[in-house]
């Protein structure tokens, strides 16, 4: 009776971007997502944890299909993304990850200068129409990425050449340049210092404004200062999910304050 | 006793020495492992290595030494009338030499007894006699300081070896004895084993090292003894190449422009083939192939590099050859003169390349990290997108690499050349004309009956020279661009 009114008005407030029904994913034969059911809301941004190998970077990679360049990998169920199967035949991948963008675990810059690792995608999607257009494309992404100012001196020079927090910020922005609707990151400040995470931290509140964000991480701080939502998976379940508040607070499952508390995980 | 018996006899010493030595080492525990410093199979090698070493250095050194001692002695004995006689001491030495040995299989057959080989007034007619009886060769009759310095050669090598035996197997016995007294309880053991095993990789390493040298030192002195011969600018700056092997000096043209052009134009045409289809088999075989079928097609391939060089030739001599001339011979297009020519070696040595362009980008190209991949596909690039631009510039400094050393191969390569593109030396834009490189004419200018001293010989020296450092600097120019491509992904 107390939930019913609560819930509409989420909806309303929020559209609906993923919705996940029954997905199920296997690695040859084991069974990695069991019956997984979620739906992650627009411009919001949504944290998955969990232990290790709980399933949360799999389920990540199962909304862009990263998980078709891996031969073994089988996905069942539905998986929405504005309402559309995105495991449908008719859609075509390659177009998806444009819409869904990702970052690494690691910072992965090409071996290419930083101007040519962001115009990367936009000259792969050819939404420049010339070099001033790029330009601007360009800077905009590195404003967004909280790294222009550090680089826009030397645009020529190596994106490999950065400190790791800064090449972090450059695939940031890199992803951000393509202009997707959803932004999801695989524990993204894994690799960096204090200093750096909390720059990348405060990018992705910045990001929630015009992306939804989905984040999976270890560093369960993490999670409760940059998510509004939080899943939390275990052994390839998602045992709970619901407001960040209530699940570091208040978790209805014994498993999610097992791991909260720091008993299992 | 034949050096293979004293050989043996060490490896027996050797051997006793391990089980002694171990068993040494274990009684002065009283069998108890743990209080040894090393593993008892330590304290055997210890013993082994003692023995072994030192042994078989003598006898090496021994074996390398005495040919010499001998040699002096017994050339200081020939008077010099004989060996007026014959032209040269050499041919006087071998004569020696020959006339022992014969001496010795006599004895072998039973034909003569040592007395009578060893009787210094034996008559000459005589010996020569039952020498022939014996079936032993002698070219005429045994001279009187022949026969004599023979029957010496004989005693002073019998001595030496028997000499040689004794110190060796004294040595061995000793150095048995030193690691025995060594093995107990305390011994170090396994520290020991551990010099001794990085001296013999040191030793290995030097082998390798000074024999490069070696070589290096050869052609450069050889090549300089060329240029006292035949000037140097006319052989870098002569455009004919046409050397005579009749008179000695003077009338040769060396020059080595047609050569290089010819290296050049062959390597030019085989890379043409072997680095485009190379790299896409490369490429596929390492980004779109199932695992299934790259664990067939990669072995496949590379069997193509198992094919000896020869086999290649015939295969441009017999096959390809005669398939271009049909095509643009006479009866076709009517470009091409003879079936051997720089298009037909150049395929086939293109052919032969093949594997090792795609071997070696395939590893390569598997060494980018897949997290490149992830972000290209990520950002919503596909395949062949992200191949071209992020797998192929990460991994192109390594294929540079591998294309230079496929290169080098190519600049090196001689018995497809020597069937597939004739032998005349040419200076032409023609590919289906013949023309012939380096190498080829390396073997062309020693098979024949020129004096070594020649200019005509000693030019194959100078060629070889050129050749080492054109491939020397691509190697060099491979290695650095390799190196360059280990700091990419930092």
């Amino acid at each position: 009776m107390y939930d019913t009114p609560n819930t509409e008005r989420a909806v309303d407030q929020k559209d609906i971007k993923f919705s996940a029904k029954g997905v199920q994913v296997y690695y040859g034969d084991t069974h990695a997502i069991k019956d997984v059911d979620v739906a992650l809301e627009d411009k919001t941004v949504t944290a998955f944890i969990g232990p290790s190998g709980c399933g949360k970077s799999t389920f990540l990679r199962c909304l862009n299909r990263m998980n078709d360049t891996i031969d073994i990998c089988r996905v069942e169920g539905d998986i929405l993304l504005d309402g559309e199967d995105i495991y449908d035949k008719k859609v075509d991948p390659v177009q998806l990850r444009a819409k869904v963008g990702m970052v690494f675990q690691k910072p992965n810059p090409f071996p290419k200068s930083i101007y040519d690792n962001i115009a990367y995608g936009p000259r792969i999607h050819g939404m420049a129409k010339n070099k001033a257009d790029l330009d601007e494309i360009v800077e905009r992404a590195l404003r967004r990425g909280a790294i222009w100012d550090e680089v826009k001196d030397r645009l020529q020079a190596p994106g490999t050449g950065l400190s790791g927090g800064q090449q972090q910020r450059l695939c940031i922005a890199r992803a951000v340049a393509t202009e997707p609707e959803v932004l999801l990151m695989d524990e993204p400040c894994s690799a960096l210092d204090p200093i750096a995470t909390a720059q990348v931290e405060e990018l992705i509140d910045e990001l929630r404004t015009q992306y939804s964000v989905v984040i999976v991480t270890h560093s369960m701080q993490q999670a409760a200062r940059v998510s509004q939502k939080t899943a939390f998976f275990h052994l390839g379940n998602l045992v709970e999910f619901g407001e960040t508040g209530k699940i570091f607070t208040n978790p209805e499952d014994p498993r999610t304050e097992s791991y909260i508390t720091g008993r299992i995980g | 006793m034949p050096t293979l018996w004293l050989f043996l006899i060490v490896l027996g010493v050797a051997a006793a020495g391990y089980v002694l030595g171990r068993g040494r080492a274990l009684q002065s525990v009283e069998g108890d492992n743990r209080k040894l410093h090393s593993l008892p199979s330590y304290y055997g090698s210890n013993v082994l290595i003692k023995v072994v070493v030192p042994a078989f250095l003598l006898m090496i050194a021994w074996l390398l030494i005495q040919p010499i001692v001998v040699g002096n002695t017994i050339s200081g004995m020939i008077p010099d009338r004989s060996v007026d006689n014959k032209g040269s001491l050499g041919l006087v030495m071998a004569e020696v030499r020959r006339t022992a040995e014969g001496l010795d299989n006599a004895i072998a057959q039973g034909l003569m007894d040592e007395d009578f080989v060893n009787n210094a007034r034996a008559d000459l007619a005589d010996v020569t006699q039952r020498l022939k009886d014996a079936g032993q060769i002698v070219t005429s009759e045994v001279t009187q300081p022949i026969l004599n310095a023979a029957q010496r050669y004989r005693v002073m090598n019998a001595t030496g070896n028997l000499m040689m035996t004794i110190a060796v197997l004294v040595l061995a016995v000793l150095g048995a004895l030193w690691g025995l007294r060594e093995s107990h309880g305390d011994f170090r053991a396994r520290n020991t084993v551990e010099k001794s095993i990085r001296a013999l990789l040191i030793g290995a390493a030097s082998i390798a090292i000074l024999t490069t040298i070696g070589i290096i030192l050869s052609l450069v002195f050889n090549t300089i003894e060329f240029f006292r011969l035949y000037p140097a600018s006319d052989f870098f700056f002569g455009t004919n190449w046409a050397p005579s092997f009749s008179g000695r000096g003077g009338s040769s043209d060396l020059g080595v422009l047609p050569l290089l052009w010819g290296t050049f134009y062959i390597s030019i045409v085989a890379l043409a083939v072997a680095v485009p289809i190379g790299l896409f088999a490369a490429i596929y075989l390492s980004e779109y192939a199932s695992p299934k079928v790259r664990s067939v097609a990669k072995p496949l391939l590379e069997v193509l590099a198992g094919i000896p060089t020869i086999v290649y030739g015939l295969f441009a001599l017999l096959t390809v050859g005669p398939l271009l001339l049909k095509v643009f011979g006479d009866d076709g297009l009517g470009i091409m003169q003879a079936g051997t020519a720089v298009m037909t070696a150049g395929l086939v040595m293109g052919i032969m390349l093949i594997p090792f362009v795609s071997s070696l980008s395939d590893d390569i190209i598997n060494a980018v990290p897949q997290s490149m991949r992830d972000g290209s596909y990520g950002l919503g690039a596909t395949q062949s997108e992200t191949i071209r631009q992020v797998v192929l510039p990460a991994a192109l400094p390594g294929i540079v690499g591998a294309i230079l050393l496929a290169a080098s191969r190519a600049i090196g390569e001689t018995m497809i050349v020597v069937l597939g593109a004739g032998a005349a030396a040419r200076l032409s834009l023609n590919p289906f004309e013949a023309m012939t490189t380096v190498t080829a004419k390396i073997v062309s200018q020693l098979t024949g009956d020129a004096d070594f001293a020649s200019p005509e010989a000693l030019v194959a020296f100078a060629l070889g020279m050129t050749l080492f450092v054109i491939t020397l600097g691509l190697n060099v120019f491979a290695l650095y661009i390799v190196r360059k491509y280990r700091e990419q992904y930092e």
